[in-house]
């Protein structure tokens, strides 16, 4: 018998007997997923130490399909889960996955409090501008004038610009892509597997099924045309620029790369200081 | 196995309530605590913030109670054994975590310093307003193990026995204290570790290839493994089947949460932990804990001073509720007195179990302090009249 | 030793708790007695006072609180005022006699006085009245054993303070024992509060 080819390459990083999934045709999160696989495989990291975490929404569910150490925790607290995660067994590599309803809204206060303190966890956030999993309503990422299920009349309350948040807060590692820039995006994943410190990245990806549709916006191939084109790279370009509005131009690229001191490095060093021998590093904590 | 001796502070010392609870999770083994500060439990994480650098292990203050009670989660998956600690606004905060340890079933505990509610109530003095939320806080069906200590010595105690439980069983587990309890100094004998039991977290012997996260074993409690060990699992809040993945239909729900209340069902039938005192000739008995408990021990000591037989039942795991035990303790007196810091919470547990065989009174006291004995007394001897 | 309820109080910061730990260890470590040890806290605690209260008992404690003390100590005019009505009929009122002014009590109690704070500064800390205190407690109350006190006054200080607060110990003691063997030479059995006003 000859041995099973696989049918993709990124297979043997999926739970493939949980296929098919659940995003739908045109959804971009598959496509992050992709470039999450790719990353994984170009920085050589031990699969059997990456552990993913994700709240809850269409991007939460990315933990259930990865076949890693894969924790799918309540709506907003995928950040603190993998802080919890991170410092007990600092060996881990922690990914938090998740959606910017997720990480941003209901989660926001553990975002910057996870990159004031610059724990050395990498945040992937798929931004597609709306709540998607419940039906489409208003995120503090959907843009003035667009069109929710909650904002039957368009939206008007100013949305939040992430790179900016991320940046301000601490983060070590801050950068913006889109579903279409796919080499750019994996490789910004790669680079941040190489990064000690609380690493941001931003992906905006289509919902064809309640943003695009419901703002006449055509299906996720004209969101591809449209990030082609309002795509402009500028690594390094202001955060306060990034600022996103609705089919207006989005800056992307890598705004922060900068190192700080992680939160563990910094426990230990004033532990250090202070208590002398009489600090005990802690042990990777293995329960007998 | 025994305590690890680095986290046992062998000896005798003079400790409030909230010090000796911290003692108890280090001497079980706790190594990770994350907290956010609220009167009157923050002792507990003061200490160990002060107490774990030496001992092996870390403190991590969060930015609010959602977030210290996912965290201490995310630890227990990477190996640790954790608990956060907090009050009434705090644990109702708590809540959905609760809920997300008992379906995951990752062993964890919490603990609760009763105090006066609702809201924000009285921040610095005691209740036991807590037990129906410690019960049914979390949506949805789940068991739950909730101990009542009385003493500072029972806080240290009782901390080692929430951790044994939780590992055991693989649930989260309250420690449900009183502001009374927690800020009481007392005597604390902290025994060597060699005579401290630990229960060890239940890790699979399967490789990864044969290793199903949620396949429960003979006593319906499923073995862990950790992340980073190379098993690859998932965990899900959602409704999973053996696997851990996601299954949501009617025979998958009810396999597993019936799996939940089921497996504790050992501790329900016969460990539960309860205190019994001169119940042999009594016509009468006081059900209590915690320090109402306390108090109503002073009133039993009057009632048996004027002659009245009555006796003691100590509640000291409120979750399992001793319900066999009271039921057949019921069908021997004329009257349960059920004094609480609460306007009447347990008293109705109390009185489904009794079932009808004895008259059930509550002595309610709606909290900011306890209750004076000669109250406690007053309903007895009404009781018995 | 029958149950006794003690409270201590006064400003905070002048180490109202750490007189009632020692007092407390004293009779549940060191003299393999009961004590139960509770304190006021929040909005009771801030604003300046303190307070603490402790039982001591031969039988385990079951009430934890105190309402009507057999003992009462104070180390500020507003916790004698608050506090002396509370004070059991025959019992026992220990005051801080420069910071007390001791007026209004109803008769049959025992009132004693010290210098707390001076006594303290005469060994260069003023911070050590509370321990001056305990050690006077100690003596004038009879209730403990003073090797049990000295031990808990050694095991709740920082060793670097241990002597200092031992001598402090020492000298509220001495204090204790001279005021006691005068009140009996002039067939004394209490302090009128008119003599510690004169005193002071």
């Amino acid at each position: 018998m000859t041995e099973a080819i696989p049918h993709n390459p990124v297979e043997p990083f999926l739970r493939v007997d949980r296929m098919p999934h659940i995003w739908c045709p045109g959804c971009g999160i598959g496509t992050t997923v992709n470039c999450f696989t790719r990353a994984l495989l170009e920085s050589k990291v031990d699969l059997n130490r990456v552990a993913v975490v994700s709240g809850i929404g269409c991007t939460g569910r990315v933990a259930g399909y990865a076949r890693l150490d894969s924790f799918h925790t309540t709506h907003g607290r995928a950040i603190p889960f993998a802080t919890g995660l991170k410092l007990a067994n600092p060996g881990l590599e922690v990914v938090v996955y998740s959606g910017d309803g997720d990480l941003t809204a209901i989660g926001g206060n553990h975002l910057i409090h996870a990159a004031r303190r610059n724990i050395d966890i990498k945040v992937i956030c798929v931004n597609n501008m709306i709540y998607a999993m419940t039906g489409g309503q208003t995120a503090p990422t959907t843009p003035a004038t667009a069109i929710t299920s909650t904002a039957p009349y368009g939206a008007f309350e100013p949305s939040f610009n992430l790179v900016q948040l991320a940046e301000s807060a601490g983060a070590s590692y801050v950068a913006r892509w889109t579903t279409y820039h796919v080499r750019q995006l994996s490789r910004s994943m790669s680079e941040m597997f190489q990064k000690r410190g609380f690493c941001f990245i931003e992906v905006l990806s289509p919902c064809p099924t309640l943003y695009q549709r419901r703002n006449k916006l055509g299906d996720g191939l004209d969101t591809m045309k449209y990030y082609k084109e309002a795509g402009k790279i500028r690594h390094g370009a202001p955060t306060s620029e990034a600022v996103l509005t609705k089919q207006g131009e989005i800056l992307l690229g890598k705004f922060v790369d900068r190192d700080r001191p992680d939160y563990l490095e910094l426990m230990r060093r004033q532990l250090y200081e202070q208590l002398g021998d009489r600090y005990q590093e802690a042990e990777v904590p293995v329960c007998a | 196995m025994h305590a690890d001796p680095k986290g046992v502070l062998t000896g005798v010392h003079f400790l409030d309530g909230d010090h000796a609870c911290c003692e108890g999770a280090l001497a079980a083994g706790a190594r990770f605590a994350a907290g956010y500060p609220i009167t009157p439990s923050t002792e507990v994480v003061e200490r160990f913030a002060a107490r774990i650098p030496t001992v092996g292990g870390l403190f991590v203050q969060m930015e609010d109670e959602l977030a210290a009670s996912i965290a201490i989660q995310g630890a227990v998956w990477g190996g640790a054994k954790a608990f956060t600690v907090t009050s009434g606004p705090g644990f109702s905060l708590m809540m959905e975590h609760i809920g997300y340890a008992a379906m995951t079933e990752t062993p964890c505990v919490f603990v609760d310093v009763q105090r006066g509610g609702p809201s924000t109530g009285l921040p610095t003095l005691p209740a036991q307003a807590d037990m129906m939320q410690a019960r049914w806080g979390s949506h949805g069906d789940y068991g739950m193990i909730a101990l009542c200590p009385n003493s500072p010595q029972e806080c240290f105690d009782l901390t080692i026995q929430a951790f044994n439980l939780s590992e055991q069983f693989r649930t989260p587990v309250m420690v449900m204290l009183d502001e009374c309890v927690g800020h009481m100094t007392e005597k604390v004998v902290i025994p060597p570790a060699e005579q401290i039991e630990i229960y060890p977290r239940r890790h699979t012997a399967e490789p990864p290839d044969r290793y199903q996260p949620y396949a429960p074993a003979e006593d319906l409690v499923p073995a862990m493994a950790h992340a980073g060990e190379g098993y690859r699992f998932h965990v899900t809040g959602l409704t999973h089947d053996e696997r851990g993945y996601p299954s949501m239909n009617v025979e998958t729900q009810d396999r597993l949460v019936r799996r939940l209340q089921a497996k504790l069902r050992p501790l329900a039938e016969g460990l539960e932990l309860f205190a019994a005192s001169d119940l042999g000739d009594a016509e009468v008995a006081v059900v209590s804990y915690g320090i109402t408990s306390r108090v109503a021990k002073r009133a039993l000591q009057l009632a048996r001073e004027r002659g009245v037989r009555a006796g003691e039942f100590r509640i000291i795991s409120a979750w399992p509720f001793p319900e066999d035990r009271l039921r057949a303790l019921a069908g021997r007196v004329k009257a349960l007195i059920v004094p609480e810091l609460n306007l009447g919470q347990m008293v109705y547990e109390v009185e489904r179990a009794a079932a009808g065989q004895a008259r059930v009174r509550g002595v309610p006291h709606a909290g900011g302090g306890v209750h004076d004995p000669e109250q406690i007394l007053a309903a007895i001897l009404e009781a018995v009249r | 030793m029958r149950l006794t309820e003690i409270r201590i109080a006064g400003f905070g910061g002048q180490g109202v708790i750490l007189a009632a730990t020692i007092i407390g260890k004293a009779a549940a470590i060191f003299q393999g007695g009961y004590a139960t040890m509770t304190q006021s806290f929040g909005p009771e605690a801030r604003g300046g006072s303190s307070s603490a209260q402790v039982i001591l008992s031969d039988e385990p404690i079951l009430y934890p609180y105190v309402h009507r003390p057999d003992v009462l100590v104070v180390m500020s005019q507003e916790a004698f005022t608050r506090f002396a009505p509370e004070l059991k009929p025959g019992g026992l009122l220990l005051v801080e006699q420069d910071l007390v002014r001791v007026t209004g009590l109803p008769t049959g109690l025992r009132v004693y006085g010290v210098p707390a704070t001076r006594l303290a500064e005469e060994l260069g800390r003023k911070m050590v009245l509370n321990v001056v205190l305990v050690g006077f407690f100690g003596a004038v109350t009879g209730l403990l054993d003073p090797d049990a006190l000295r031990r808990a006054v050694a095991d709740s200080v920082p060793a670097g303070f241990r002597e200092l607060n031992l001598q402090a110990f020492e000298k509220g003691f001495a204090h204790g024992l001279s005021l006691l063997a005068t009140m009996a030479r002039n067939g004394e059995t209490e302090v009128s509060p008119v003599a510690l006003e004169e005193e002071g």
